[in-house]
């Protein structure tokens, strides 16, 4: 399967947008993790906004970065959104309510819940009507919704937004999911054309021995380990660097996403 | 820009199965919806004291889940585990991995709100001081409530290396799943494909609900004048979808087509006209490549709030006017949310092999401002084309086409 890129969205500690993060990744500037700035997530109306949880305003933020590098209206756009834990932060309140004896759950808290808040929020900022999927695939949440998205650009011949995303786990649930770092990456992924500025073919294999290998940067394979959407740094350490290359990403303990890159112009 | 949606090769239900409130396995749900008897019942789950009705399945409380799965033990998947054990579906995924080997079968299933349950019950057992979440509960996080646990059991109860993921977009989730299985069959990734859903009661859901108002305090009436509001319930349902180029398929039934789309609108109301519905069921015919007048029956989303059904009824209406016959069965199941696609899916399949549409149960005067013709009692005939509409928060819609080949 193959595809082009026509634009990515990034937003971590450190990695405050696509442009000013590539010379990071590619290793020409120190990578200095600093606190990021609350996301503007500018698409969204001010209504929306005021009442959107984190993962809402960082994924509407990268996704938003990624469509406007890509030129493409968003209406045009099917999105799929990949996560492993979703509204981790919407869960503590709902369950700290629940564990009351009034049980007075808040309904706006309630619908924003769902997996897909993050993908209904950016539905209703674009005004959009196309397809729409939310997923998830624990620490392999990432390759999953490469798979799905690089499946539907192929089947469909059309362009779609991946956008992947977890935030940080409050306490206490980080006990049983200790995320740290909040880490959100968008990619506009579509049929490939003569013109197109960087192309990726995509292939399922069978796990073998060597596995998925670490970054050679300790502080970015640290991020990478904490958080499930971070797992695409190889991916785009591999766009960054301009070159060619092949990226391996774990999809489950049976099978590997094998992602070999063409040129790299963007 | 034009899109075009490209007719999709028809996928063959070679084996499904369903456990809900009307039973265990196809039979049962068969033999209720001839009957014309509800699973729903007064809520009695666990200590929740709202006056509703709701679609338990019963004896999920009774067993746990063996040595070898027990990390994954919680009420969603005791109930996925239920569903596996009904109608020899284990045996045909057994047979599909002699045929496709096991890394060449995908498990794409759906839910909504997962195992959230362990972590409401672990958050009522916090430490008064430090705020901790008791022990059992920690290393139990990824096995229960994280949203992919569902499609971990399955695929390691079914012992299967194929591509794998959860699908969660609340209502929609089950149906999709259909969607997402068939994309990745067409690209090679996988020769067939585990779809499904299984969705459990939990406090998030009886509570959120009732904080929308949404919530019926009678067993839910679809399409009635005096509808007000939902019944929740839960499901656990399976299909194994293999190619029609690959099994002989005559006579079996199969999923024609999909169409999925989005609201773009609000997320917990559904778009006043109805333009997402419309969307999703138009493409669901365009990649099945039939025209309305295919359609002979329309399973529909039903949920029995005031708004969907009007709404749907609108959508529904606009593409097929008052011919085909249209019914809710969530009379019989409740709504399943993350389950009701999986749940209709298999419901639609017994339609099709029994030449059965099921007249809405609960339903006693049809609302007359809803134009299409919903039947109110059973019908028997010959059926060869029905539409499964499934719509849900966030205004993620998905249809389905199934039919007899």
């Amino acid at each position: 399967m193959k595809v082009a890129i026509l634009g990515i969205g990034l937003l971590a500690p450190g990695l405050v947008g696509w442009e000013s993060s590539r010379a990071v990744l590619a290793g020409r500037r120190p990578f200095q993790p600093e606190e990021v700035p609350e996301p503007e997530a500018a698409f969204l109306p001010p209504n929306e906004r005021r009442r959107s949880s984190d993962c809402v305003r960082w994924a509407v933020e990268v996704a938003q970065e990624a469509i406007v590098q890509s030129g493409l209206d968003p209406v045009d756009v099917p999105t799929v959104f990949t996560s492993s834990g979703g509204e981790m932060g919407v869960f503590d309140k709902l369950c700290r309510t629940l564990a009351t004896p009034e049980r007075m759950v808040s309904p706006t808290l309630f619908h924003q819940s769902v997996h897909n808040t993050a993908a209904g929020y950016w539905g209703i900022a674009t005004a959009g009507r196309q397809s729409s999927t939310a997923l998830s695939c624990y620490d392999d949440s990432f390759a999953a919704g490469l798979l799905e998205a690089v499946a539907m650009v192929c089947v469909e011949q059309w362009p779609v937004l991946l956008v992947a995303y977890d935030l940080p786990v409050p306490a206490p649930l980080n006990e049983a999911r200790p995320i740290a770092t909040g880490f959100a990456v968008a990619l506009v992924l579509a049929p490939p054309s003569d013109d197109s500025p960087a192309m990726m073919q995509v292939r399922l294999e069978t796990a073998c021995a060597e596995g998925t290998g670490c970054l050679e940067n300790p502080a970015l394979d640290r991020l990478r380990q904490d958080n499930p959407a971070a797992r695409s740094l190889p991916l785009l350490i591999a766009i960054a660097g301009g070159g060619g290359g092949t990226v391996r990403l774990n999809l489950h303990d049976s099978q590997q996403c094998i992602l070999e890159l063409g040129s790299c112009r963007t | 820009m034009l899109r075009s949606v490209r007719p999709m090769t028809p996928l063959v239900l070679s084996a499904y199965t369903l456990v809900t409130a009307n039973g265990r396995g196809v039979g049962p749900v068969l033999q209720a919806l001839r009957e014309r008897r509800s699973g729903l019942k007064p809520c009695d789950f666990e200590d929740v004291t709202l006056k509703t009705y709701v679609g338990r399945v019963a004896g999920l409380e009774d067993f746990s889940l063996d040595y070898e799965i027990e990390r994954f033990d919680c009420r969603n998947n005791r109930l996925a585990w239920l569903g596996l054990q009904q109608d020899g579906f284990m045996v045909a995924v057994a047979e599909a991995k002699q045929r496709y080997g096991a890394h060449r079968i995908a498990v794409v299933m759906g839910t909504s709100t997962s195992g959230i349950l362990e972590t409401e019950h672990a958050y009522r057992t916090r430490d008064p001081g430090t705020d901790g979440l008791p022990n059992w509960y920690r290393t139990r996080y990824r096995y229960t409530h994280n949203m992919f646990s569902l499609g971990h059991f399955v695929r390691t109860c079914l012992g299967l290396q194929g591509p794998a993921m959860v699908i969660s977009t609340a209502c929609s989730s089950s149906a999709k799943v259909f969607a997402t299985a068939a994309r990745l069959m067409q690209a090679g990734l996988c020769d067939a494909a585990i779809v499904g859903g299984v969705d459990s009661l939990c406090h998030t859901t009886l509570y959120g609900f009732s904080a929308l108002q949404l919530l019926s305090a009678g067993p839910c009436r679809p399409c009635d004048e005096d509808r007000d509001g939902l019944s929740l319930a839960e499901a656990a349902g399976y299909a194994l979808l293999e190619s029609n180029e690959r099994i002989s398929g005559r006579g079996a039934v199969a999923l024609l087509g999909y169409g999925e789309s989005t609201d773009g609108y609000h997320m917990s109301h559904p778009h006043p006209e109805g333009a997402g519905a419309v969307r999703a069921i138009e493409d669901s015919l365009l990649r099945a490549g039939i025209r309305p007048e295919a359609i002979e029956y329309v399973n529909l989303h039903g949920t029995a709030t005031a708004a969907n059904d009007s709404v749907e009824d609108k959508a529904v209406y606009s593409i097929f006017g008052a011919r085909p016959a249209c019914s809710s069965t969530k009379g019989w199941t409740g709504h399943t949310l993350g389950a009701a696609g999986i749940t209709e899916a298999v419901i639609s399949a017994l339609c099709l092999t029994h030449g059965l549409m099921p007249g809405t149960l609960n339903c006693r005067r049809v609302d007359p401002s809803l134009k299409s013709r919903v039947l109110r009692e059973n019908q028997t005939g010959s059926l060869s084309c029905v539409v499964s509409n499934i719509f849900g928060f966030g205004g993620n819609n998905c249809s389905l086409v199934l039919g007899k080949l």
